[in-house]
């Protein structure tokens, strides 16, 4: 069974096709690239995954169950998880607090117990703190649990946006741009991260990205978007001297070196 | 129940806090209106508390608290006149009841206008209090027990400095129980970020709702201890500037931090009669001018608020991590 099956999925804003008639299968264990130039709709195709727009049609399916339209807190309860292009972190919260409140439809007991204090809330509070301190440790931020979110450096943010998604634990991570703003050194570690947070925790990844290094690297296939429609679709090798990729990202009449 | 070592702190401050005020009392240093201010400054804390919670923590402006403060104050000062005649455990059960009925109605309205954004949440709120003020100034067509727009009198007055007291310091423990859990995590990421939070899992709705719920019964339950305190209930207690001095106290101490809250509440309600006394009869009305001032300028030298989000450290759960930095282990919120 797939991970994810996207079938003739469409988003129309008014006269604006932002996503048209895109399809996606997604694999168990699969890493997918998802590239294109800026406005392919991409990051739609994320928002209409996760429940964030209602899709004008088509249907997307998790695991086998239809899960097209539902609410973005209950996509994620199913298990998919993602991170933000603009960094999305609850910036004034500490760093603890931001991977603990993903932890919370997980969490039984109820306001009497919260507000009395009574033994099951110290128990499930002290099991979430320290499965949060597991993922923060695995991500190399237990130093500043303690700190706000909005105080870390650029990097570490980067890396608490995944941590916070790995919280939920999800079968599907949704990466939209994790290496946006780096420099070469920086999207090297960000792939080997990437690789290694899939393993540990049995993911399958669909990831934007600009940075060729990362996606060619990373990926072991890759959709190529453009005017909201697939372009081209394949292995990264292939990709790379696709005539129609190369027109979409520069232009007609390049050819290849 | 476990009890902390803060909780210990905090149980023990209250009480030596409580035994100073009584000896004070007792010494006859603070006269009957003094007390009466004392008194005023618990049960405001006790509202603006609630509002804390829904605007400081939650991040939902609100302009219609005083509403629900009077929706208590009307609801547990009727019952009381009426069936209770100041029996102290009616009191308690017409406290309950105002808490309950504002909490009720925070709940009916709250539903279809917590899905607006911030701003447009602040235009319907304050309709809504609109909407009870011109209802109180009326009600006596449709109950003459109400008193209409000359205002209700006769609600026993059996609310002691004591039972404020203790009422206004459970509360404190309450929401401090309610933030620094995973219903004020859901609250306090709406706050910052109300998409992720979304795709984080968390049901925003429900959050939202719970939290204006409870921040109107907060308002509801200060509303019913004003009744059993001050003799004469009037519309215009609870208008929009009343909902304005709630507003300002959140503010001016600081979204986001419940310290902030209590000791503005406490500060400010002294402010304004201390005001009375230092401008004197003729310029009284000049109050109003010395504290929009007061709001420019503290929002021009310090807009984060007085404590910046910040909490007294006997309020935040102690969390040991081992390797963590600790030098802003009490910096729950920064701006």
């Amino acid at each position: 069974m797939s991970v994810l099956k996207i079938e003739g999925l469409s988003k129309y804003f008014g006269g604006l096709k932002a996503v048209n008639n895109f399809h996606l299968t997604l694999e168990a264990g699969e890493i997918v690239g998802l590239i294109g130039p800026n406005g392919a709709g991409k990051t739609t195709v994320f928002n209409l995954i996760t429940g964030l727009y209602p899709p004008t049609a088509g249907t997307i399916q998790f695991l086998g169950e239809d899960i097209t339209g539902l609410a973005p807190y209950k996509v994620m309860r199913k298990g998919i998880a993602r991170t933000f292009q603009n960094i999305r972190l609850f910036k004034n919260n500490t760093v603890l607090d931001n991977v603990r409140v993903v932890f919370n439809h997980r969490i039984r007991y109820n306001l009497f117990d919260a507000m009395l204090r009574t033994p099951r809330f110290s128990r499930e509070e002290d099991a979430v703190t320290a499965e949060a301190l597991e993922i923060l440790g695995v991500l190399n931020l237990t130093e500043r649990a303690l700190d706000t979110a909005g105080s870390l450096p650029y990097g570490a943010q980067r890396r608490l946006e995944i941590a916070r998604a790995l919280a939920g634990k999800p079968r599907l991570l949704l990466l939209d741009e994790p290496a946006a703003g780096m420099n070469p050194a920086e999207v090297a570690r960000m792939v080997e991260l990437v690789r290694f947070v899939k393993e540990r925790f049995d993911l399958t990844v669909l990831v934007i990205e600009h940075q060729m290094g990362l996606v060619m690297n990373l990926c072991e296939r890759i959709v190529v978007m453009d005017f909201g429609q697939i372009i081209a679709e394949g292995p990264p090798a292939e990709i790379r001297h696709n005539p129609q990729v190369l027109e979409a990202y520069l232009g007609k009449g390049v050819t290849v070196a | 129940m476990r009890l902390s070592r803060q909780s210990v702190v905090i149980l023990v401050l209250a009480a030596v806090l409580y035994v100073v005020i009584r000896s004070v009392e007792a010494a006859e240093l603070i006269n009957p209106y003094w007390r009466m201010v004392l008194d005023q400054s618990l049960i405001i804390t006790i509202g603006a508390l609630g509002l804390s919670l829904i605007y400081g923590f939650t991040g939902q402006f609100s302009l219609g608290h005083a509403a629900f403060y009077g929706l208590g104050a009307y609801t547990a000062g009727v019952i009381d006149k009426l069936w209770g005649h100041g029996i102290f455990p009616f009191f308690i059960l017409s406290i309950i009841a105002g808490a309950l009925f504002a909490g009720f109605l925070a709940f009916v309205i709250g539903l279809p206008i917590l899905r607006l954004r911030s701003d447009y949440l602040g235009i319907a709120t304050l309709g809504f209090g609109i909407i009870v003020k011109v209802a109180m100034d009326n009600s006596n067509k449709l109950w003459p027990v109400l008193g209409g727009a000359t205002g209700m009198s006769g609600t026993p007055q059996v609310a002691s400095f004591d039972v404020i007291f203790v009422i206004a310091f459970l509360m404190i423990l309450l929401v401090r129980n309610f933030v620094f859990s995973s219903y004020g995590r859901a609250c306090t990421a709406i706050r910052e970020d109300e998409i992720a939070a979304d795709v984080m899992g968390i049901d925003t709705t429900r959050a939202k709702v719970l939290a204006f719920v409870l921040g109107c019964a907060l308002a509801g339950l200060a509303g019913g201890l004003y009744a059993h305190r001050y003799p004469f209930l009037h519309p215009s207690s609870f208008d929009f500037l009343k909902s304005f001095d709630f507003l300002l106290i959140v503010v001016l101490g600081g979204l986001g931090s419940m310290t902030g809250t209590i000791v503005t509440a406490v500060c400010w309600v002294f402010l304004l009669e201390g005001l009375r006394f230092v401008l004197g009869q003729n310029f009284i009305d000049f109050r109003g001018v010395i504290y929009a001032l007061i709001l420019v300028i503290t929002i021009i030298l310090r807009p984060q608020g007085i404590f910046g989000g910040r909490e007294w450290k006997m309020f935040v759960p102690v969390i040991n991590v081992a390797g963590a930095r600790k030098e802003d282990a009490d910096r729950h919120v920064s701006t």
